[in-house]
């Protein structure tokens, strides 16, 4: 997976004689070494998930959110460079707002998807730009139901029924395929996505992480918003127990 | 928000032809009270064309988030064009997530910017706007004008209604009034309004803000009383009358 492209490497611009962009390849570097994000399609909606690692223990709990509502009906999680990430949720708002105000509905979440990664791979094609060192998960509730998406550093989006990145994103991705997620209702998938993300965080490595999720659902009225504190406990408490169940054995 | 306006407004006759100079569609007036709950708001569904009384179910008054009930008299589309406005501070503000809202008070004075802004401009959104409220177990009421003039009171009007129900209203308004006084003080008000303005017509909403939230009632219309006898014969000794 890593090698050195020893002078094709130096623009956004330059392809490899392989036909690889390595600036982009570094960019998705960057998201890997953030804290896992996770997403999921449940029947009734969408659940998203952060590991927010915290840097230091003064950083009020709450603080740094990571995951954007980007109008009433979706949000964003972010991972990779926070600040990136804060450049294209200014702009999936702005695409929004603008989008409601010449058609007069909440743009579709397709639309958003689209629009989002069109921005994010306009910085991939001038060397004066450099990628976004970000990965999103794009989650919303429209006409056509809930719907997820991901968009790369590189400016590709697909719609998934779950999806992860960051750290833990291959051991993630492995526990969200074991789920029914066809069958699930997003009460059942906060708890499910809290113990991923306690499953995944690594212990070793990394000490302490907050876990921040949202939902958007026929629970929520279709708005985006933070998943209400008395679910977010009950989830955090039914991971901490699972994960104590899995270090018995 | 794009708008064709030249910036230097001093560039002569095409600027002018971008600034308000007269009102096309207007709405008559709004009367609110504060009440033990909340704020009462009422005001009819007219939207008269000059001196033709052409849209006769125009609602003047809509729930702006959680806290906030706003009327508006005046030009119908600076109301909407209002209303775009709020759309977007009310959306910014739920983008937050924080457990915080806009409250009354805070919207008040948003408006009141947005107005005194245009009429600076010379390009003023032609309305007078009530906006009542309640956050907190806190009530408010204000109004702003057309040229920014805003104040807060237990109850207010626009238009046709500082001259005719404020009188009413500073007579019979106290403190705590129950939901049916203060609707049957309201209908005092917008009956004298239909007898005595002529853009009122007879079909109107009265709109309640509580903790719990905005309802707005459905249209309906005032009994009126015509048979005093100064109304008979009115011809009987007029010039020119058989």
């Amino acid at each position: 997976m890593s090698s050195i492209g020893t002078g094709y490497d130096l623009s956004v611009t330059t392809f490899s004689p392989d036909g690889r962009v390595f600036q982009i390849e570094y960019a998705a570097k960057a998201v890997d070494n953030s804290g896992t994000v996770i997403g999921i399609r449940c029947k009734d909606g969408i659940v998203m998930g952060v590991e927010k690692l915290i840097a230091s223990k003064m950083m009020l709990p709450g603080s740094n959110r990571r995951i954007h509502s980007v109008h009433r009906h979706s949000g964003m999680a972010v991972a990779g460079l926070a600040a990136d990430g804060r450049q294209i949720v200014a702009r999936a708002k702005s695409e929004a707002t603008n989008y409601q105000s010449v058609y007069g509905e909440p743009i579709p979440v397709k639309e958003l998807a689209e629009r989002v990664a069109s921005y994010v791979h306009l910085c991939t094609l001038y060397w004066w730009l450099r990628p976004f060192g970000c990965g999103i998960i794009l989650g919303g509730y429209d006409r056509d139901g809930p719907q997820l998406y991901m968009v790369e550093p590189s400016g590709i989006s697909y719609r998934y029924f779950g999806a992860a990145i960051g750290k833990g994103k291959q051991a993630a991705k492995t526990e969200i395929e074991k789920l029914k997620l066809s069958e699930m209702t997003c009460r059942e998938g906060v708890i499910e996505v809290a113990k991923i993300i306690y499953k995944v965080h690594d212990e070793a490595k990394d000490k302490a992480f907050e876990l921040e999720m949202s939902w958007v659902c026929d629970e929520s009225k279709q708005q985006h918003q933070k998943v209400p504190d008395f679910l977010l406990e009950e989830a955090k408490a039914a991971a901490r127990t699972a994960l104590e169940e899995m270090d018995a054995d | 928000m794009a708008s064709k306006q030249p910036e230097n407004s001093l560039l002569g006759p095409e600027a002018d032809s971008q600034r308000t100079l007269y009102p096309n569609v207007t709405g008559t007036s709004v009367v609110a009270l504060k009440y033990k709950d909340g704020i009462l708001m009422a005001a009819d569904m007219g939207g008269s064309y000059g001196s033709t009384l052409r849209y006769k179910n125009v609602e003047r008054m809509k729930a702006i988030g959680k806290h906030s009930l706003l009327g508006a008299s005046g030009e119908i589309s600076d109301f909407q064009e209002i209303l775009r406005y709020l759309d977007d501070l009310i959306l910014y503000d739920n983008m937050w997530d924080d457990g915080n809202s806009l409250g009354p008070k805070e919207v008040h004075n948003y408006l009141t910017r947005l107005m005194y802004n245009r009429r600076n401009k010379f390009n003023p959104l032609w309305n007078s706007l009530v906006l009542g409220g309640i956050k907190n177990g806190e009530k408010y009421l204000g109004t702003v004008s057309m040229i920014g003039v805003n104040f807060e009171d237990d109850h207010v009007a626009t238009g046709f209604g500082n001259h005719l129900a404020r009188p009413i209203l500073r007579q019979e308004w106290h403190e705590n009034l129950s939901f049916e006084d203060g609707v049957r003080l309201l209908e005092k008000c917008m009956r004298v309004l239909l007898y005595r303005d002529r853009s009122a017509i007879n079909k109107l909403q009265i709109a309640k803000i509580t903790e719990e939230g905005m309802t707005i009632s459905q249209p309906y219309s005032l009994k009126t009383y015509w048979e005093f006898s100064a109304f008979e014969n009115p011809t009987q000794g007029a010039v020119g009358s058989w």
